[in-house]
């Protein structure tokens, strides 16, 4: 029954969409400025569908209709419910329905959203951006149905897996995809502008709501993530330059590029081609990321089950989108009229540009290279964090500095700031008492740790002296306070993180330089869908004589059968004390992994602070708009 | 020039997508089973007990020789000690031991409560050096002949069957 109702909204879905490209087409051909209520009707249905429809999976999993394959596949009855919510888009055909939802929602939003806009633009992207939610509906249809039934019902699921059962990473995707699918919407704008040559300050001002919103998502989708690898993975790590990981990253760059060089262009001082450029690429990035995940060319945690006719139907989605991208770009592209000079904002936004485009040139490489050269000569090699820290790290410098001094030059200006000022005599003082504190030799990192300081002394001047003029871009304050904080904090972090492996038995006692850590009990629970060892354990810092009791988790799950290895954290705002155990077979010996992990939760704060930079642009635009 | 941009990008995509294609049919898992019948790499190995070295060309004069990968932290490989215990009574076989990623104090404590059956025991503290023979996790055991090919390889802890095998191998 379900089965039957959500294919019918996957049709209905369908059937509006086409309806919209044959609307749109038509509309093409009759010059006036409005667009037809029929077209606005058709987007209501559509967005009704495509909304239905996922509530029909999302019904089928929480009522554990096993008739469906894809719940069959992905669930269990004794499920908590909320897992069993976050199960609909655990997997491959509930997260592409879940796809095809945002590109429509998105689709209906810019065409009741937009205003005072270019009719034969706005038409132009509804094309486009209906195209490619054809293209995925069909994709759906054809070769990842969610829908599909099975005959003779089984009483009871397969289940989830055990590591996806966790609240930071059921909301982990939909934040994710609502950022780079949500970038489809600014990829067809940017080829609608082209074909309809709209000029640059419209099309900036169109698109730059889409792309702040995308980029908060995306944002905090990555934050969301890197917390579950943080504490489920049981590492003690938080980024592990994992190909999906990166696949997620390269978006952000281009998306973060892309944010500041609207800033020109809504000023009319050139740019107009590249921000184009990076409308594409962005969502290009996004899907060239969908297709390394699921056609399960890479391994990774994020792989689901590979199927070669998936990666085939997306690389030809994706061959598709490219070609016509570069052929519309070169059909049609614009005339620059290129009017920055060198010591200008311009210039550091533009600079900050190619700093995103090398740090996402040097993520691909590293992300696709092990792919192609295996491909290639059939030698199998992996890339991992020395390669992205010996390339990236230095760069930081660089970054940092630009992105202290740029937000201080005028728009269109040739005026050179002296570089001597009280900020900087702050910043050195302040580096020295670091310094002084932490006894780093190593040239790079406290040069690193310097520039940080330096922009975020500088930030906080800023909001200082913008306070007093009451001329506040508290935006930008905020998030370039957050990416100085957070490029600090990791720093940090990672000259005084302590990780001590180990053997324990019950009631032993492992003495470290620091700490005393006592097995001191071992419990066994049953819980609804697991069996969970808890192992008590007192740490107790020899410095300041505090202790801490501590308790990870061993966790047997049934449905499916799977071992998870829960660490148990005390965290505070400056340190986490993290400890994972597992059991050696057959013996009573556990191995115990204890991790002293500093300012992780300063890390995670610095993340929010820089995606806060993005709510507070959206709100301050929409309030600019209304005056 | 215009023309030329639009040329070059699309060669270079073009290029890119037939090797994305290509990729899709390639074999995902890694497997290093198509080393066996090839020579092991010259590796020059850090001996446990001292700061020498010793070089796996010295191992042609051996008859038949066994490369164990072990670290006192890896539960399984606590489990297939007690075969290499049992293959470490067999005459023309050597067993060479390497400590993975491990820390000393723990590698004694384990070979002190297992038994030691290796002849000579090395060590890769950083995991470097395993990586010449293939090996990507632990445990994982390389036999190989005095020409230094390899027969077999068992990826994964020794059972009782592996046992019979290399005795058999060995035997012939």
């Amino acid at each position: 029954m379900l089965s039957k109702l959500g294919i019918l909204f996957i049709i209905g879905t369908l059937f509006t969409s086409l309806s919209i490209i044959f609307l749109t087409f038509k509309e093409l051909k009759v010059i006036n400025n409005l667009i037809p209520p029929k077209i606005y009707k058709f987007s209501l249905f559509q967005l009704f569908f495509s909304i239905s429809s996922f509530f029909i999976l999302l019904l089928a999993y929480i009522l554990s209709d096993f008739s469906l394959v894809n719940v069959y596949e992905n669930s269990h009855s004794n499920k908590p419910l909320f897992y069993k919510i976050s199960g609909t888009w655990g997997n491959h055909e509930g997260s592409l329905l879940l796809w095809i939802n945002i590109l429509v929602l998105f689709s209906s939003l810019f065409l009741f959203l937009t205003k005072n806009s270019d009719k034969s633009f706005k038409i132009y992207t509804l094309l486009f951006q209906n195209l490619l939610i054809i293209t995925f509906l069909i994709f759906l249809l054809t070769n990842s149905n969610p829908f599909s039934e099975l005959f003779p019902v089984p009483l009871e699921g397969l289940g989830l897996n055990p590591i996806l059962q966790d609240p930071a990473l059921a909301i982990h995707p939909p934040l994710l995809y609502i950022g780079f699918v949500g970038s489809s919407i600014y990829f067809s704008a940017a080829l609608a502008a082209l074909i309809s040559k709209i000029d640059s300050q419209s099309f900036a001002i169109s698109i730059k709501s889409w792309v702040l919103v995308s980029w908060f998502f995306q944002t905090v989708g990555i934050l969301v993530g890197s917390i579950w690898a943080y504490y489920e993975l049981g590492w003690g790590g938080y980024w592990f330059w994992d190909p999906v990981e990166n696949s997620s990253l390269m978006p952000w760059f281009v998306m973060t590029a892309l944010l500041h060089s609207i800033l020109v262009l809504e000023r009319r001082i050139g740019l107009y081609s590249w921000v184009i450029v990076l409308s594409i690429l962005t969502f290009t990035m996004s899907v060239t990321g969908t297709f390394l995940v699921r056609s399960g060319i890479l391994n990774s945690v994020h792989t689901f089950a590979s199927d070669p006719s998936r990666g085939l139907f997306i690389l030809s989605f994706l061959v598709l989108m490219v070609f016509s991208s570069i052929f519309i770009f070169f059909k049609f592209s614009p005339k620059e009229n290129k009017k920055y000079s060198v010591f200008s904002k311009e210039a550091f936004i533009i600079a900050n540009n190619w700093f995103m485009i090398f740090f996402l040139g040097v993520v691909l490489i590293g992300t696709l290279y092990p792919v192609l050269l295996d491909t290639i000569t059939g030698s199998k090699i992996s890339v991992g964090p020395p390669y992205y820290n010996l390339i990236l790290a230095p760069f930081l410098i660089p970054l940092l500095f630009l992105m202290t001094s740029g937000p201080n030059y005028k728009w269109i200006s040739n005026e050179v700031r002296s570089l001597f000022n009280l900020v900087l005599v702050l910043s050195v003082t302040f580096f020295l008492i670091t310094f002084f504190l932490i006894k780093e030799n190593n040239l790079l990192i406290n040069l690193i740790l310097f520039f940080s300081i330096y922009l975020i002394t500088q930030t906080l001047f800023d909001f200082y002296q913008s306070f007093k003029k009451k001329n506040i871009n508290i935006s930008r304050i905020i998030s370039h306070l957050g990416f100085g904080l957070l490029i600090f904090f990791i720093y940090i972090n990672h000259i005084f993180s302590v990780e001590n492996n180990f053997n324990l038995k019950l009631g032993e006692t492992k003495k470290t330089d620091y700490y005393t850590i006592k097995f001191v009990n071992l419990e066994e629970q049953s819980i609804k869908n697991y069996k969970s060892i808890i192992g008590y354990f007192n740490v107790s810092n020899k410095k300041n004589f505090t202790s801490k009791e501590l308790r990870p988790e061993i966790r047997v799950y049934d449905k499916p059968f799977t071992i998870t290895y829960e660490a148990s954290i005390n965290s505070n705002l400056f340190s986490d004390t993290y400890l994972t155990m597992s059991n050696i077979s057959d013996t009573d010996v556990f191995n115990i992994k204890f991790q002293v992990k500093p300012f992780m939760n300063l890390i995670w704060l610095s993340v929010l602070l820089l995606s806060l930079g993005g709510v507070l642009n959206f709100f301050k635009r929409k309030k600019d708009e209304k005056n | 020039m215009k023309k030329i941009n639009y040329i070059i990008i699309s060669v270079l995509f073009s290029l890119l997508f037939i090797v994305l294609y290509l990729s899709l049919g390639n074999e995902k898992i890694y497997n290093t089973q198509d080393l066996v019948g090839k020579k092991i790499s010259e590796v020059e190995i850090n001996l446990f007990q001292s700061n020498e070295t010793f070089n796996t060309k010295e191992l042609t004069n051996n008859e038949f020789t066994i490369l164990n990968f072990w670290a006192s932290w890896c539960a399984p490989c606590r489990k297939e000690h007690p075969n290499l215990v049992r293959l470490s009574k067999i005459k023309n076989l050597k067993l060479i031991g390497i400590n993975f990623k491990d820390e000393k104090d723990n590698a004694r404590n384990f070979l002190r409560e297992n038994g030691n059956p290796f002849d000579i025991l090395g060590e890769d503290k950083n995991g470097k050096n395993s990586v010449n023979f293939g090996v990507y996790g632990i445990p994982e055991t390389i036999l190989i002949d005095s020409e230094l090919k390899i027969l077999k390889k068992y990826i994964g802890p020794l059972n009782i069957n592996d046992v019979n095998e290399i005795r058999k191998i060995v035997k012939k």
